[in-house]
């Protein structure tokens, strides 16, 4: 039986299946027969290749100094020059405490907003749901140039509606000045992206919560646990696996302390007061590179922020495994 | 399910702060709307929150009549649907390459795509080699930035990889093309997928403001959103206010004011999200989840 299976499997043209040793064709000659396909993905190559790779090569720029008029080639090699004088310069801890301090709120409070929000809507239903899912979810499509608006216009001193209504419930006197003041501006930073989030971010969360086996809760509330026990008991620990990776997430990005809204907020760092306070890597990057046009320099901070993100994203990975919970890889 | 009081409680807690988040959220937008539609002098007295005091159309009239949000509008219109047809062509088509069994340098391929989700080499050089390519404020820029998500081309992937095979062989059996399977049956099939990516794509080319802020100088190119952010930063609302004689007169009665003009642009530059979003949540709501949960 066995040897009729072998000269049938020989002969059909699937000699690998019969355990006979096969003759691959060269890797070139198959990629020559698969040229449409190969014609696919080359556009794609290409662009990935000009687009994020060749300013992969920008990286050696940190390490010289640029002359445009030199160009790239002949530009002077300056070593970690541009590295030292970035870790001596008067900004430098500023700009990490805020870059760290920053991104670490957006995580503290970032991170479990969506995930309360999910609950709660779990708890409602119908109507009421509804719409503040739909209104939740607005502010995630609106640019940060509109979010901006708002937040001016909701915080302004002279009439801004907020404070309209502190000074008529009598919680202050007088109008804050919110959005002159440096201390308030992490605050209003972090209020602003959980509120932009929170909506869009409580989806994925929902819908795994959705997926909890209903029978888990019907044998808890059997045993007399109330709604709020069965929460901690059952769907958080349920939504653990989904919730350690956007945590994992969110630390690998953690020097991503964010610049859109930031330089939305500073007017384009226009607004020199809230520097010391809100200047953060990739604001800094910016601010030297485009604005002073210090190109090598912007380059070496820039270079500096990517390495420690991923290294950052190494060591929140492996920790994850370590715990013996899920990882991204 | 009997609730207990402290059950009971919780519920009513939750109803409240819903409630509230739902009204912090969209009082913002509605206060802004009324804003746009009152009289410049009237709103600087403060106080206005529900509905206009004192209507009027004029901050509107002032927005249409100026020839750089026209501009801007079609340049983020043309942005958008070109950036969005053209970023979706080319990440679908690689993906479905990508999704094919056998195909040579796969693993270099699929490595090289998902590093650069990781890894950049940051805004400067990227800044530098788009000049040197002669794209610093060209059209040709807005369209190109972003054109390759690695991010879509992953979700197109395993979406082709669970078509069934049947579908490709009996095309194939009539004679068919590989790029023809494409074309003529993979991306018919894709309706939903490609509904759902390129709607996060159109909003993200739509809300662009900082790519055009940095890259493109000519006035006639800058989109909407950063046109946006030139007036929100006062300087520009001014100049508008001056530029236009026609209007002289609701300048000197106070009627249009730097803020109710800027309320009036930002109305007009989100409307058409505004508009268009109610319809397309069941979509994005999906997206979502097929990008997070399916990996």
């Amino acid at each position: 039986m066995k040897q009729v299976a072998k000269e049938v499997l020989r002969s059909n043209a699937a000699p690998e299946l019969a355990g006979e040793p096969v003759k691959t064709p060269s890797v070139w000659l198959r990629f020559i027969r698969q040229w449409d396909f190969q014609l696919m993905i080359l556009p794609a190559v290409v662009f990935l290749l000009v687009f994020n790779y060749a300013p992969m090569y920008g990286i050696l720029l940190a390490f010289k100094e640029y002359n445009l008029f030199k160009g790239f080639a002949d530009s002077p090699w300056v070593g970690t020059m541009h590295f030292r004088m970035f870790f001596e310069s008067p900004e430098f801890w500023d700009i990490i405490r805020n870059t760290f301090c920053i991104a670490l709120l957006k995580l503290a409070i970032g991170f479990p907003a969506p995930i309360i929000l999910a609950l709660m809507l779990n708890e409602v239903g119908g109507l009421f749901k509804r719409v503040v899912q739909t209104i939740t979810y607005i502010p995630h499509f609106m640019s940060w140039i509109v979010i901006s608006g708002l937040a001016f216009s909701m915080l302004a001193a002279d009439h801004g509606a907020l404070n309209d209504l502190l000074v008529k419930l009598h919680i202050v006197k007088d109008p804050v000045n919110w959005l002159s003041e440096p201390k308030y501006f992490w605050g209003i930073l972090v209020g602003l992206n959980v509120w932009k989030e929170i909506g869009f971010g409580s989806i994925v969360y929902l819908a795994a919560i959705i997926g909890i086996d209903p029978s888990l809760y019907e044998s808890a509330s059997l045993d007399g646990a109330s709604r709020f026990k069965q929460i901690f008991l059952i769907t958080i620990p349920s939504i653990m696996p989904i919730m350690m990776i956007f945590l994992i997430l969110g630390i690998g990005n953690i020097l991503t302390a964010g610049y859109e809204d930031i330089l939305v907020l500073t007017r384009n760092l226009n607004n020199g007061i809230m520097l010391p306070i809100g200047n953060v890597l990739d604001t800094y990057v910016y601010q030297m590179g485009i604005l002073n046009q210090r190109y090598s320099y912007a380059s070496a901070v820039g270079l500096f922020k990517s390495v420690l993100s991923v290294v950052l994203l190494v060591i929140a990975n492996a920790s994850a495994r370590k715990f013996g919970r899920t990882s991204l890889w | 399910m009997k609730l207990s009081l402290s059950d009971k409680v919780m519920k009513a807690i939750i109803y409240g702060l819903l409630l509230c988040l739902a009204f912090i959220t969209f009082y913002p937008f509605w206060n802004s709307l009324v804003l746009s539609f009152n009289i410049g002098s009237d709103a600087a007295a403060g106080g206005i929150t529900f509905w206009p005091r004192k209507f009027t159309l004029e901050n509107y009239q002032l927005v249409f009549k100026e020839k750089t949000i026209y501009h801007a509008y079609l340049i983020t219109i043309l942005r958008t649907l070109i950036g969005t047809l053209v970023s979706m062509f080319f990440t679908a088509m690689f993906a479905y390459a990508m999704s094919k069994k056998g195909i040579v340098f796969k693993k270099f391929y699929t490595l090289f795509a998902i590093f650069t989700m990781f890894f950049q080499g940051g805004l400067i050089p990227y800044f530098i080699i788009v000049y040197n390519l002669h794209l610093y404020n060209t059209f040709l820029f807005l369209v190109l930035h972003g054109m390759i998500s690695v991010y879509n081309m992953i979700i197109f992937r395993t979406f082709f990889m669970e078509l069934p095979d049947g579908l490709e062989e009996s095309a194939k059996i009539d004679g068919c093309s590989n790029f023809g399977v494409f074309f003529r049956i993979v991306i018919p099939i894709s309706g939903p997928v490609i509904a759902t990516l390129s709607l996060f794509t159109a909003v993200f080319l739509w809300n662009d403001w900082f790519t055009p802020s940095v890259f493109i100088n000519n006035q006639n190119l800058i989109p909407l959103q950063t046109t946006l952010v030139q007036i929100i930063n006062a300087g520009a609302t001014a100049s508008l206010l001056t530029n236009v004689n026609a209007h002289t007169a609701a300048m000197l009665q106070n009627t249009v004011t730097v803020k109710t003009l800027q309320m009036a642009t930002m109305m007009v530059a989100t409307l058409p999200i505004l508009a268009v979003y109610p319809f397309l949540q069941r979509f994005f709501v999906k997206g979502v989840l097929v990008g997070s949960l399916k990996e």
